[in-house]
């Protein structure tokens, strides 16, 4: 088949919408993550405003059409400002049973739903626990179907390729898949065709397959009447000028790292050990070893931190990187970092715990951890981005206050942050904040531990320097010469030194700002990748009249100066969280507030709307809906669960 | 690492820091501290460009009481910190001084992975067969048996070996010694300055208050010259006091013999090469109770792990040009809002 498909070919009657949600599923080998990836690059460079949500099982390959197995990718796109990947998908594509089934009951009624029936027979219908074929009984009655068999119309697109396997082909039915997505959506197909080039350059014939498909599923779509009455257009957003690109998290995180290096000055050093979902902040930074960066697999979790601690002591800009359990490990070392004062960042992409948990889904309940998870007083600064694209300049920021200050920072990022995408504005270097750094080089006076007045930050000499030759450890130190000290009155003032450390940072902190409505009654406060969804929320709520207004922290040790007055300034304090309540204890502790938690442990990101109806609930006086408590801890429980 | 020829020559005393030396009176440490400082001196060692790191334990006080940079780091940890140092600054002489609890217990994993990556670590092993500063626990090197406080009844555990640990890791110089042989000592530390790579040399050391006397069988001069053999590169294995005795290989063991006896000449035993790629006869040769071989079991060259961390870096600078930060920030897709 040679059909030439000439990209943005309008239907007759597009319909113009303001956003889209859209989410592909299938099983784990089926290529949704690719698809749904060249989904958004595309969608970016059409010029609309986006944000992603992939989830994917922690198995490589769960078995082959069971529930487990199914993965996902969720994007929302639209013509205007958005804050979240959407809490309803409008569109389902479903390559097997198992992924219809795990996702449909998501789907907005009346909403598109493309289903692959070649993998609708009995023995997938099976696996994925299904009687009879809800493709044929009816039950899926409220969404507009579309039974296509793309399977096989993939082998029919790729008939002329005999040199390829009738595997090898159905391989590339995810392409055709998107090629439909394209057409409905009227998206060019460029940017994908040039993708496929670049990663099958090896592999010409596997190129040419995955072009045909996508190619044919846009044909398909076009010749088909029936996909006429569903084909749309969502215009481009109005954003600010500027040169854009597709950004995750964790590439956003990695190049901040880069740019660290490259406005400090310092050779970039970082240890890490494969872990879900940090791994890719590896990946990427192992790429660019030409700006001089040394990236180090190590052989656990505290060798990648250890090795990172004799980087910074060496001088170079020093990361270590992982998610919980890593983090867990790395504890003791980064007490060593507190004690000798080094300069390090520790990135931890935060992932449902405890112990392995839910590894490739998102949480943040790792705040409290990282703010107190050593032994003995020991204080470090803590740096939470907001959104993929934050990544970048909270990595930024998190690597000057680490030299600066010459502590170690913890950058919380979490797993929803890592791989969700958004458009984000490309700055040019130039523009970044800049750094230097001057390592002690004069012996006269020098001491290991004397101050700076003003940031109480200790000198950083490093090995090498003629004449300043001295020792560090875990042992406590003197002030001022960092000999071993045994004394009690000098470790008591050395405590207090080192908190008074982290909180002169605060100098450097712009305040909490406050946005939407400064005269509403409720403040809805939070911090990390929960911004996007209490952003959404509060416009649902502004929507219906409701005013509210909103402050998210990306300082949370030490808090930005305002904090306190501002959350004396509402009279409810709503906190949403993926955690138990972590935020709002610190906040209850430390200000007296009568902090609401809203807290969700799903894995999931809020949804707008979650959030939404824990506004509402607040303002009208009743309790936010908590999850569910465990039953059966005693009678007395009934009266207070306030269900959920 | 090559004499700084530029810098005034420094003495043994140059490398002793101001900082009161608290082991106990007659603990081993005291002679090999000593002996590092007179190699330092002697090789026209930088202090500027030497660094000590160490994790817990007695020995690992050691940085505190050398006149270089230093780095008392956490338990077991030393090699993973130092290996973070040296590919930092390939340029820095790296020591790392560890005991047999610290590098074959708690560190075990770090000293496995920095010797079979080969990074430029001189690993100072001092084995006193015992837990010391927590005031005498049996460790790993401890032999079946050992009563100690935490084994009242006797130790349960097969002790580790560290050199047969250290030639399956693959380590490029791998020695024994002892504290109380100062020479031989002092000739091993030298050949460890000069060596590229990773080196472990394991010190046998006394500790006076807590394992008294653990290796007098072997090194009191009454009993040497019988408990030990001296490996030499290219010398026949000879010891006893009549330079009567010898080892020779049998299938895949270690055999002693007699010389003269049954026929027995110098021609029929092990001829020691500390240079060969295969480590297998150093290998045997370790496992070899009886007399217990010292000095050199391994002494290769592979280039080290920095060195060539480095060397990829160069490369990738040359091959695609030296990092153009606004050109990372582009991408490969990008639009443009007017
Ligand atoms: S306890 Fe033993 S090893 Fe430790 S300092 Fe004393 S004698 Fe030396």
């Amino acid at each position: 088949m040679t059909t030439q498909v000439e990209s943005r070919t309008a239907a007759p009657n597009r319909q113009v919408l303001k956003n889209v949600t859209i989410r592909f599923a299938g099983d784990s080998g089926d290529g949704v993550q690719i698809t749904g990836s060249q989904f958004t690059n595309t969608t970016a460079i059409a010029g609309n405003d986006l944000a992603t949500l992939p989830d994917f099982p922690a198995e490589i390959r769960a078995p082959a059409g069971t529930l487990p197995g199914v993965s996902g990718f969720q994007i929302q796109f639209s013509s205007s400002d958005i804050h979240t990947p959407g809490d309803q998908p409008d569109v389902l594509v479903a390559f097997n049973p198992a992924a219809l089934k795990v996702h449909v009951g998501d789907l907005a009624p009346n909403g598109i739903l493309i289903c692959d029936t070649s993998q609708f027979d009995k023995s997938h219908l099976a696996k994925a626990g299904y009687t009879t074929n809800p493709l044929e009984d009816g039950s899926l009655s409220k969404y507009r179907l579309f039974s296509v068999n793309i399977t096989e119309k993939t082998l029919v697109a790729l008939r002329e390729l005999e040199a390829l396997s009738s595997r090898e082909k159905v391989r590339c039915k995810n392409f055709y898949a998107l090629g439909m997505a394209y057409w409905l959506f009227n998206r060019p197909i460029e940017t994908s065709l040039r993708w496929i080039e670049d990663k099958f350059k090896k592999m010409p014939e596997i190129a040419r397959a995955n072009v045909l498909a996508l190619k044919g599923g846009y044909a398909y779509c076009e010749m088909t009447d029936t996909f006429q009455a569903v084909a749309y257009e969502i215009p481009p957003a109005p954003t600010s000028k500027g040169l854009y690109r597709n950004l995750s998290g964790n590439e956003a995180l990695a190049m901040g790292l880069v740019a660290a290096s490259a406005r400090s000055g310092l050779p970039l050093f970082y240890g890490a050990y494969p872990i879900t979902p940090a791994s890719d902040i590896l990946h990427e930074l192992a790429k660019h070893k030409n700006f001089g960066i040394v990236t180090f697999q190590a052989e656990d979790e505290i060798a990648a931190v250890a090795a990172s601690v004799g980087a910074a002591f060496a001088g170079s800009l020093a990361v270590t990187g992982s998610a919980g359990p890593g983090i867990a490990l790395k504890s003791e070392a980064v007490s060593l970092a507190v004690m000798t004062e080094l300069p390090l960042v520790i990135v931890d992409v935060q992932r449902g715990g405890p112990s392995t948990g839910l590894p490739t889904k998102t949480e943040q309940a790792d705040l409290l951890f990282t703010l107190f998870g050593r032994h003995g007083e020991a204080p470090v600064c803590l740096l939470a981005p907001a959104t993929p694209g934050e990544c970048f300049f909270y990595a930024l920021e998190a690597c000057r206050l680490a030299v600066k200050f010459m502590t170690p920072v913890y950058l919380l990022s979490d797993g929803y942050l890592a791989n969700g995408a958004e458009p984000w504005r490309i700055p040019a270097a130039a523009e970044l904040p800049e750094f230097p750094v001057s390592f002690a080089v004069n012996p006269n006076g020098f001491h290991p531990y004397s101050r700076d007045a003003k940031t109480l930050s200790r000198p950083w000499a490093v090995p090498g320097t003629p004449g300043m030759e001295h020792r560090i450890g875990g042992i406590e130190k003197r002030e001022v010469t960092g000999n071993v000290s045994y004394d009690p009155a000098n470790h008591e003032k050395m405590t207090v030194l080192r908190r008074d450390k982290i909180r002169r940072i605060a100098a450097e902190i712009p305040p909490l700002v406050v946005e939407g409505d400064q005269d509403a009654e409720i403040l809805v406060i939070g911090w990390g990748s929960t911004y996007g969804a209490i952003r959404a929320a509060s416009e649902l709520a502004r929507a219906r009249g409701i005013k509210v207004a909103v402050a998210h922290l990306r300082h949370l040790c030490p808090w930005p100066a305002n904090i306190g007055e501002v959350l004396k300034r509402y009279k409810k304090v709503l906190c949403p969280e993926m955690n138990l309540g972590q935020l709002s204890l610190l906040l209850r502790a430390e200000f007296l507030v009568d902090v609401i938690g809203l807290n969700k442990m799903q894995g999931q990101p809020f949804k707008g709307r979650e959030v939404l109806n824990g506004i509402i609930n607040v303002i009208d006086g009743k309790p936010v809906p908590q999850p569910a408590e465990a039953a059966g801890r005693g009678e007395s429980n009934n009266e207070c669960d306030s269900g959920a | 690492m090559a004499p700084e020829t530029s810098l005034p020559v420094l003495t043994a005393k140059d490398f002793a820091s101001d900082q009161d030396i608290r082991w106990c009176p007659g603990c081993g440490d005291y002679a090999i501290l000593n002996q590092v400082r007179k190699v330092m001196a002697k090789m026209g060692t930088s202090r500027e460009n030497t660094v000590f790191v160490s994790g817990i334990g007695c020995s690992s006080r050691f940085p505190y009481y050398v006149n270089t940079y230093g780095f008392h780091t956490i338990h077991g940890r030393a090699p993973a910190v130092a290996t973070g140092v040296k590919m930092s600054n390939p340029e820095l002489q790296v020591w790392v001084i560890t005991g047999d609890g610290d590098a074959l217990s708690i560190g075990g994993n770090h000293l496995m992975h920095a010797l079979r990556r080969n990074v430029d670590l001189k690993i100072l092993l001092f084995n006193n067969r015992i837990y010391g500063l927590t005031k005498g626990q049996y460790s790993p090197t401890s032999e079946v048996g050992k009563i100690t406080k935490s084994t009242p009844f006797g130790s349960l555990d097969h002790p580790v070996n560290p050199i047969s640990l250290a030639l399956a890791c693959e380590a490029t110089f791998v020695a024994r010694t002892a504290d109380i042989y100062q020479q031989h000592l002092q000739e091993t530390l030298k050949l460890a300055a000069s060596h590229k790579g990773s080196v472990f040399i394991e010190i046998l050391q006394n500790c006076i208050i807590f394992n008294d006397g653990a290796f007098k069988d072997v090194t009191d001069r009454a009993n040497r010259d019988d408990k030990q053999v001296m490996l030499e590169h290219g010398r026949p294995l000879i010891f006893g006091k009549g330079h009567d005795k010898g080892l020779r290989q049998n299938g895949m063991e270690v055999e002693v013999v007699q010389l003269g006896r049954d026929g027995v000449t110098e021609k029929d035993l092990i001829v020691h090469d500390a240079f060969a790629q295969n480590q297998a006869l150093a290998y045997m040769l370790s496992r070899v109770e009886s007399p217990v071989p010292m000095g050199v079991f391994r002494n290769i060259t592979r280039p080290s792990f920095e060195m060539r961390a480095h060397a990829q870096i160069d490369e990738t600078m040359k091959k695609y040009g030296k990092g153009d930060l606004d050109k990372l920030l582009k991408g490969k897709e990008t639009w443009t809002v007017n």
